[in-house]
């Protein structure tokens, strides 16, 4: 039944000719088959342009999760990189989760 | 009998939703009592908000006032009488006992920063960052004496309940009363 249920909510991506297996919402299901180009292609499809800023705070997270910290709001805020309110204005409309499909990490399960 | 063992109710988030259709745009979150648990609940909603692209907004009344006062926001205490769900088997007369109360929501915040739960005065300004506004009710403020320089700078304002309506209005909507 779980194997049924994975099958049926998997789905893949096409950058420059190579399959990117991502989850049902868009999550990608390998971080290393990440590039910064893949990067631009998923911002776009949240409308934003990304500028070094935002790399800035994608290879973070991407540090952080390799590390196997738990990704929150406030641990971006304290990273030194940017505060809350401009990772508010960096990924609009739900900041952790956005910057995490971009970076190319799973979805965070952070409450906080 | 058997479908109903094996469907698999973890999976809720994978199941497709239609976006278009009543979608949460907006909360109103009331927190109308000061016991650490019910001001965190209220926080952790309205930041979960945020954190979802849903816009939060804040209502503080009656003793969820002292949550955002300069002075008591970081001191708030959680009910160790008339709370039995808070550590059973301990008797009330026990619960009552002077000091009790003040170590058992030392106990708790020791809990929450494990989680690495922020204390109130940062919850409210990481609700502020994000574009939450957070307002204080006219009448319990003046009820208890309280006046804008005593609640944290994240306060917009102080305002009427009818003003409290106006902050909900639009469609997808939900008040979340605490």
């Amino acid at each position: 039944m779980t194997n049924q249920l994975n099958n049926n909510t998997m789905e893949t991506l096409k950058s420059n000719g190579t399959q990117i297996e991502v989850n049902a919402e868009g999550y990608l299901k390998n971080m290393n088959q990440w590039t910064p180009e893949l990067a631009h292609e998923l911002a776009q499809n949240e409308s934003i342009e990304l500028t070094d800023k935002h790399f800035e705070v994608l290879n973070w997270l991407r540090a952080k999760q390799a590390e196997g910290t738990a990704l929150s709001i406030r641990k971006v805020g304290n990273s030194g990189l940017v505060d809350i309110k401009q990772f508010y204005q960096l990924f609009p409309g739900g900041p952790l989760k956005i910057s995490s499909k971009i970076a190319g990490i799973p979805k965070p399960v952070s409450c906080i | 009998m058997q479908d109903l063992v094996e469907k698999p109710v973890t999976k809720v988030a994978a199941v497709p939703v239609d976006k278009n259709k009543g979608k949460v745009k907006k909360v109103l979150v009331i927190c109308s009592k000061g016991k650490l648990e019910d001001v965190y609940a209220a926080l952790v909603m309205a930041n979960g908000a945020l954190m979802e692209g849903i816009q939060a907004k804040m209502f503080f009344t009656f003793f969820g006032l002292e949550a955002i006062t300069k002075k008591h926001a970081d001191h708030l205490h959680t009910a160790t009488v008339g709370n039995p769900a808070f550590m059973p088997g301990i008797p009330t007369l026990v619960a009552g006992l002077p000091g009790f109360e003040a170590f058992a929501s030392y106990m708790m915040k020791k809990e929450m920063d494990k989680l690495d739960m922020p204390h109130v005065s940062e919850f409210l300004q990481m609700i502020d960052a994000g574009g939450g506004e957070i307002y204080a009710c006219k009448l319990a403020a003046d009820m208890f004496h309280l006046k804008k320089e005593d609640f944290v700078p994240e306060v917009k304002d102080i305002i009427t309940v009818g003003d409290m309506y106006a902050l909900a209005e639009g469609e997808g909507t939900q008040i979340i009363f605490i």
